[in-house]
């Protein structure tokens, strides 16, 4: 067994500079004459942020993870470890990297961050296509039973049952059926998808090639979103690969299935991941959803049956028919089987995608694989979990399980699996009215619930946050939301208050200080705040002098700072950078 | 801007069936060119055989088409929910500072286009900026004033 180096290279991981180490790793291995023992495999992102990740798997020493690795860094690494065999330990990875991985269930991810995700033949030495050909063995009935036993959910948001989905499509008549996999991935705070596909993109073939036999599908869409362009490059160069090796095309690996795969390029529309607007946009129209029924499961693109299935739904599929229903279902909760990608994301220690069975606490998100909070001193106030259409949960309540019932129970909703963390210099008013300013100018304006009825919502959050709130906009919030709920053409509106009714749910005392007391208690509507330093907060530190890109701050050493308010831009840089609420 | 109406052809012609090909040709053009000029439509509507105002239905419904030709680098400044907490509200209204434009609009020397997106999936290196295609996490008020600069090609002093 020859030594790899496998280097991630996700979005994230480019950013951070990993194509020079990934070149200066090769340069390095050539110009020792070594090309033959060593090989540099270009991974996916593995999941953690943590710069450019390295691992060495050599026969002797076994797997070894580097981190936070820069170009300067990589002659001592060929030098000592590869040549010597000494691992450079100063830059080995720490107890967060362990700690993030520690408790995860890599089902889905398994391959992210393991294998080449340009190069198909990597997949299949990691067992790639075996799914395939044992569900070609199967009747299309059989593989339907297998999902249905397996108790898999769609993880898109709504959670609907994946094989009760597909034995739906499978009855409706036709010759042509259809389908897409979403990979809209719309939600702010959202990225297991791009990252599946960029990790890993053959997963997602087969399992739709694996659907195609089950429902007897002729052809096969990808709506990916453009702002994703290395996930579209990956896949561009998966599906080739595929159609090469006969995966895909006319009777696939010799049986009757005849199946292929195009690309749709999203042209930037959050609404698209509805199902009905994305068919508008693959039909080439605005991306508008009309009424259902007809479901597409009867009536879907060019008025055929149509199933569309997420991403990470189709990276669970192969797995599923390897191992069996038996076996996924043994997995998570009652009602709730498998595991689920979370992208923990916004006030922790560590970022990234994070799987974990169903039911596992929220809690053990934030302080087992998240590490804890960013800063010590400023403490967890909420968790926003599924976007614009899910909901703040508090942080009293997070020993809830995370999984379909309980979650929406909370007011939230499982979403797509954004994982948002707020801290206590968080504002929870500007939270709603961030989600709503963003449902707002994402409504496609076609039914009137969501188009003027968010727009009113949007209005009275302003309102509050510029601290001109009255308290019968509370009441109208919740009424106005409870009906715009009820009332809405599709899934953005219907969820779209959401944000709004949890915030007020739970965190009533953030509204009442913004509406009776004219005070933001995280400082962060800046109608509201003073910009003014409060001399027994302040440790004359002088973080919030560094922070300013105005000079409008005057401090000197083991002195009370200063704002000039005529230099002032107001741009709360001060705000966040003190850890001592002495900035008001 | 001078339009080939044969260039325009030739993106049609790429795709051999000519059902739900119009996102897909629009997209082609506004990589070419930049944005999606006025001429193209016509010239586009009349190939497809479909009016011009479906065309401009299309353009205006989603964010990623431009009508107007835009600057030599594209900043975009990530307003998803990680970047919101982490502080890129902020950000953004300090780039419109100082490169005094407002959003979607361009610099007057034709260098910048400031744009915001809604998210760009890149959430645990929040707060995120992106200038053309590369992705830039961590991004601090410091951070981008220097960032702009190496755009500009102004040498930055350590």
């Amino acid at each position: 067994m020859s030594t790899k180096i496998l280097i991630c290279m996700g979005t994230s991981g480019i950013s951070a500079g990993a194509r020079e180490v990934a070149d200066l790793f090769q340069k390095e291995i050539n110009r020792h004459k070594l090309s033959g023992e060593f090989q540099v495999v270009k991974t996916g992102d593995r999941g953690l942020f943590r710069d450019v990740l390295v691992d060495i798997v050599t026969p002797h020493l076994g797997r070894v993870t580097y981190e936070c690795i820069k170009p300067k860094d990589v002659p001592l690494i060929v030098e000592n470890h590869l040549l010597k065999g000494e691992p450079v330990n100063t830059l080995l990875a720490g107890k967060d990297y362990e700690q993030f991985f520690a408790k995860q269930m890599r089902i889905v991810l398994a391959n992210c961050g393991e294998i080449d995700p340009e190069d198909i033949s990597d997949y299949i030495a990691h067992g790639g296509y075996t799914a395939l050909r044992k569900a070609l063995g199967m009747t299309p009935e059989q593989v339907i039973e297998e999902m249905k036993r397996s108790g898999l959910r769609g993880r898109g948001g709504a959670g609907f049952p994946t094989g009760r989905k597909w034995e739906l499509a499978r009855a409706s008549k036709g010759n042509e059926k259809y389908l897409i996999c979403n990979a809209d991935e719309g939600d702010p705070g959202a990225f297991m998808d791009r990252s599946i596909l960029e990790g890993d993109p053959q997963a997602v073939i087969e399992g739709m090639i694996i659907a195609a036999h089950a429902i007897g599908m002729t052809a096969g869409f990808i709506y990916c979103r453009e702002e994703y362009p290395l996930a579209l490059e990956r896949l561009d160069i998966a599906i080739a690969q595929a159609r090469q090796q006969g995966f895909l095309g006319k009777n696939i690996l010799g049986s009757e299935l005849s199946f292929d795969i195009t690309i749709k390029r999203g042209a930037g529309a959050f609404v698209c991941g509805e199902e009905t607007a994305m068919i508008a946009s693959i039909e080439g129209h605005r991306g508008m959803p009309r009424p259902r029924p007809p479901f597409p499961a009867e009536k879907g693109l060019w008025g055929k049956p149509t199933v569309i299935n997420n991403v990470e739904t189709l990276a669970n599929i192969s797995h599923i028919i390897n191992k069996g229903a038996d076996w996924f279902s043994s997995i998570g909760t009652e009602y709730s089987k498998g595991t689920k990608v979370f992208a923990l994301a916004g006030k922790v220690k560590n970022t990234g995608l994070v799987e974990v069975p169903m039911g596992t606490p929220i809690q053990d998100l934030i302080y087992g694989a998240g590490g804890g909070m960013l800063k010590k001193k400023v403490g967890l106030k909420a968790v926003q979990i599924g976007g614009p259409s899910g909901g703040c949960i508090p942080a009293s309540i997070l020993d809830t399980p995370i999984d379909y019932v309980t979650i929406t129970q909370t007011g939230a909703i499982m979403g797509s699996g954004g994982f948002v963390v707020m801290d206590e210099k968080t504002c929870m008013v500007d939270i709603a009215r961030y989600f709503l300013s963003f449902t707002v100018s994402e409504s496609c304006g076609k039914c009137i619930p969501c188009r003027v009825g968010l727009k009113r919502l949007l209005e009275v959050l302003e309102e509050i946050t510029a601290g001109r709130g009255k308290e019968e906009h509370l009441t109208f919030l919740q009424e106005m939301g409870t009906s715009i709920k009820e009332s809405a053409l599709c899934g953005l509106g219907n969820s779209a208050p959401n944000p709004a009714l949890t915030t007020i749910r739970y965190f009533i005392d953030e509204y009442l200080a913004h509406i009776r007391d004219h005070q933001c208690p995280a400082h962060v509507c800046t109608p509201l705040v003073k910009f003014t330093v409060i001399e027994e907060n302040c440790t004359r530190c002088g973080q919030c002098f560094k922070a300013c890109p105005s000079g409008a701050i005057k401090w000197q050493r083991k002195e009370l700072a200063h704002i000039d308010k005529d230099k002032c831009i107001k741009c709360k840089a001060c705000i966040n950078a003190c850890d001592f609420k002495a900035i008001a | 801007m001078k339009i080939n109406a044969s260039d325009i052809k030739k993106e049609i012609e790429k795709y051999p069936d000519k059902k739900g090909i119009l996102i897909p040709v629009l997209q082609d053009v506004q990589a070419k060119y930049g944005y999606v000029p006025g001429e193209a439509v016509s010239l586009i509507a009349k190939e497809l055989s479909v009016y011009p105002i479906d065309i401009y239905g299309i353009l205006t419904f989603y964010a990623q088409f431009h009508l107007t030709p835009r600057g030599r680098h594209i900043v975009t400044v990530c307003q998803g929910t990680a970047c919101h907490v982490m502080g890129s509200k902020a950000i953004l209204d300090y780039i419109a500072k100082i490169l005094n434009v407002a959003v979607g609009e361009t610099t007057k020397d034709g260098m910048f286009t400031l744009e915001r997106v809604a998210c760009l999936g890149c959430c645990g290196m929040a707060p995120v900026v992106m200038i053309d295609k590369d992705f830039y996490g961590g991004c601090t008020i410091q951070s981008v004033e220097q960032l702009l600069d190496k755009y500009r090609g102004v040498v930055v002093k350590k």
